[in-house]
């Protein structure tokens, strides 16, 4: 009886200190998981190079994205051509270059205006109810009633591919999940009290709802926005690999795709290139996408 | 089945919004559809007797009504360009894109399960992380990307498989298969990512549960526990989500036709868009729509056919 007692008392003390350990542990590894990490940096840094090659196109000293250079035709990477050319022998290094401007344009364009719409629809369907909620409701259901990339070839055959036809028909793919999203987060935050008080203290449906409501409901659309770009980058792609985006001679990265598809069995180069960029972006977005999405996740359970 | 009354009402409403969307679309906003017909140089005559005999120079409304109960009898109108009947034409192709869809779906399953087994084994540990990250490299591959990668290592590097091209299901089974590998895998390495994890989430579930523990105390090997006990039960979510990822496929073969040379409806689609053949057009996405809404419309029977708790919700709306 003493013994186990005794046992059971040693195994008392010893149980303190083994929790304490796993409390720390437990908190290392929330820490760990939360600090942005060389899977955050990396990406980062990789977006920012694009970004700024795109940005400075012209001041890179590059041979035009759509000039000739007759005595490199269709060549592997050469002196003057880092990555070699096309098939008219056009600079690949400096095509890429220019693309990346479309595939980032309508990567950002794209989701904040999809996201911004969908906003507005969602927070009015949330907040008003009745037939206004019925009839986005339908709008919703009929857009997303047709396959994404059946719209936007709609699109492209109605209004032509201009880059702002491109941006603006992507944005309208976004608006459905975005009004949905917003609609969930409106009806919940629509009956709360703050929101009565503010009803009772004479405030208008309008600053009711910039006011009150969507400061509540602007985080999960931020994050929603941040999953949204590399889809818009991907969409984009394969637009303009079906040659439905911008007009040809402007280069995109899909296009450069598309053109070397053709001579990939002489020249894996032209495809190849444009490729891993175009991968390795898309993969940086998603990732650096993912590490913020999860900080402002915390964010908001601390602040609650 | 007040449930599926409702969902069916909204079914119908949505094809209506569809239908009378895309015939504005392709209406009303451009230019005419028999300047596109009479061609570049064309007198003023010519093209108003195009109208007339397209009756082009009716009210919208009543060519809506018309276009819409023709495509209830089976008349959804004759390409102008191969003066072929859109109907026959897409129903042609319909099989091939279907056959496609299910050869990738098959693919994704069967890259899915096993990975969303070993996932959900041991949540966190090295093979859940290294899937993981396998997973949310796939992720940012698009698949005509990974066509593109398909068709440089298997067809030109190593010569095992065409790169383009496709064999009736006449010419012999594997012949009519060979072809379609690669597509399929293309379309197949985007989506499995997606059942993957939905198949984790649920078998990490239903491993807690007790009578896998009583499965383990019995000595059972690990294996049978995840294939005979844990499978079934974890399957559900991932069956109604192959429902769902019908309307995504339906999108990427687009694509994927057009890359492999495949005669289906996306090929159809785009062939139709290069040449601006509007009724084709038109008849392509009223056909995508259709074919979406009502498989999405099953899966709603099915889910609530297997789980009575959606069916009293539905109820109580």
């Amino acid at each position: 009886m003493a013994e186990l007692s005794q046992s059971s008392g040693k195994r008392a003390a010893a149980t303190a200190p083994a929790q304490q350990d796993r409390h720390a542990a437990a908190i290392a590894m929330y820490r760990k998981r939360n600090k942005f990490g060389l899977f955050f940096w990396i990406p980062l840094v990789w977006l920012i190079i694009v970004a700024i090659a795109a940005i400075g196109a012209p001041f890179w000293g590059l041979p035009p994205a759509d000039e000739i250079d007759w005595v490199y035709l269709q060549s592997p990477p050469v002196e003057g051509h880092p990555l070699g050319t096309d098939v008219l022998g056009r600079d690949l290094l400096s095509r890429i270059i220019w693309g990346a401007r479309v595939s980032l344009t309508v990567g950002f364009a794209a989701p904040f205006i999809g996201v911004g719409a969908g906003m507005i629809l969602g927070m009015i369907a949330g907040y008003y109810r009745g037939w206004a909620d019925e009839v986005i409701g339908i709008a919703i259901d009929s857009w997303l009633a047709i396959p994404g990339l059946v719209v936007l070839l709609l699109f492209a055959v109605v209004f032509g591919g201009s880059l702002f036809m491109v941006c603006f028909s992507l944005g309208l793919l976004f608006i459905p999940t975005a009004a949905r999203i917003t609609r969930a987060a409106t009806l919940n935050y629509a009956g709360r009290e703050f929101v009565l008080a503010a009803r009772a203290m004479g405030a208008s449906d309008f600053r009711i709802l910039t006011k009150e409501v969507l400061p509540n409901i602007i985080w999960p659309l931020i994050a929603f926005i941040l999953i949204d770009i590399p889809i818009a980058i991907v969409i984009e792609g394969a637009l303009s690999f079906l040659g439905l985006s911008v007009k040809a001679p402007t280069p995109s990265w899909g296009g450069i795709i598309a053109e070397g598809r053709e001579h990939l069995s002489v020249s894996p180069h032209i495809s190849m290139y444009p490729t891993i960029v175009m991968f390795l972006t898309v993969l940086s977005f998603n990732l650096v996408g993912d590490a913020i999405r999860r900080r402002l996740a915390d964010v908001r359970e601390g602040a609650i | 089945m007040n449930y599926l009354i409702k969902r069916f009402q909204r079914l119908l409403i949505v094809l209506g919004v569809v239908t009378l969307i895309t015939f504005l679309l392709v209406n009303v906003l451009p230019g005419d559809v028999a300047y596109e017909i009479a061609g570049m140089d064309s007198s003023e005559e010519e093209v108003q007797e195009i109208r007339e005999e397209l009756g082009l120079n009716r009210p919208v409304l009543i060519r809506y009504v018309e276009w819409v109960t023709g495509i209830f009898t089976g008349d959804w109108g004759t390409s102008y360009i191969s003066d072929e009947d859109v109907w026959e034409a897409i129903t042609d192709r319909f099989p091939v894109s279907f056959e496609l869809m299910i050869l990738a779906q098959i693919l994704a399953l069967l890259l899915a399960i096993p990975a969303g087994m070993i996932s959900a084994f041991r949540p966190n540990g090295r093979g859940d992380r290294i899937i993981g990250t396998i997973a949310f490299a796939s992720v940012s591959m698009p698949s005509f990307m990974t066509a593109i990668l398909l068709i440089y290592f298997f067809s030109l590097h190593l010569g095992w498989l065409p790169a383009t091209g496709y064999e009736p299901l006449s010419e012999g089974l594997w012949q009519n298969l060979r072809p379609m590998i690669l597509p399929a895998l293309s379309l197949a390495l985007v989506e499995w990512t997606i059942l993957m994890r939905t198949l984790r989430v649920e078998m990490i579930a239903v491993l807690q549960e007790n009578y896998i523990a009583l499965a383990r105390a019995k000595g059972m090997s690990n294996l049978r526990i995840l294939l005979v006990h844990a499978l079934r039960p974890s399957s559900f979510s991932m069956i109604t989500l192959l429902g769902l990822q019908v309307a995504r496929l339906l999108g990427g073969t687009i694509i994927i036709e057009q890359i492999f040379g495949i005669p289906g409806v996306g090929r159809l689609l785009i062939h139709a868009v290069y040449t601006r053949d509007f009724i084709v057009i038109q008849g392509c996405v009223t056909f995508f729509a259709l074919a979406f809404v009502t498989a999405n419309f099953l899966v709603d029977i099915a889910y609530a056919w297997l789980d009575p708790r959606v069916r009293t919700r539905g109820a109580h709306g």
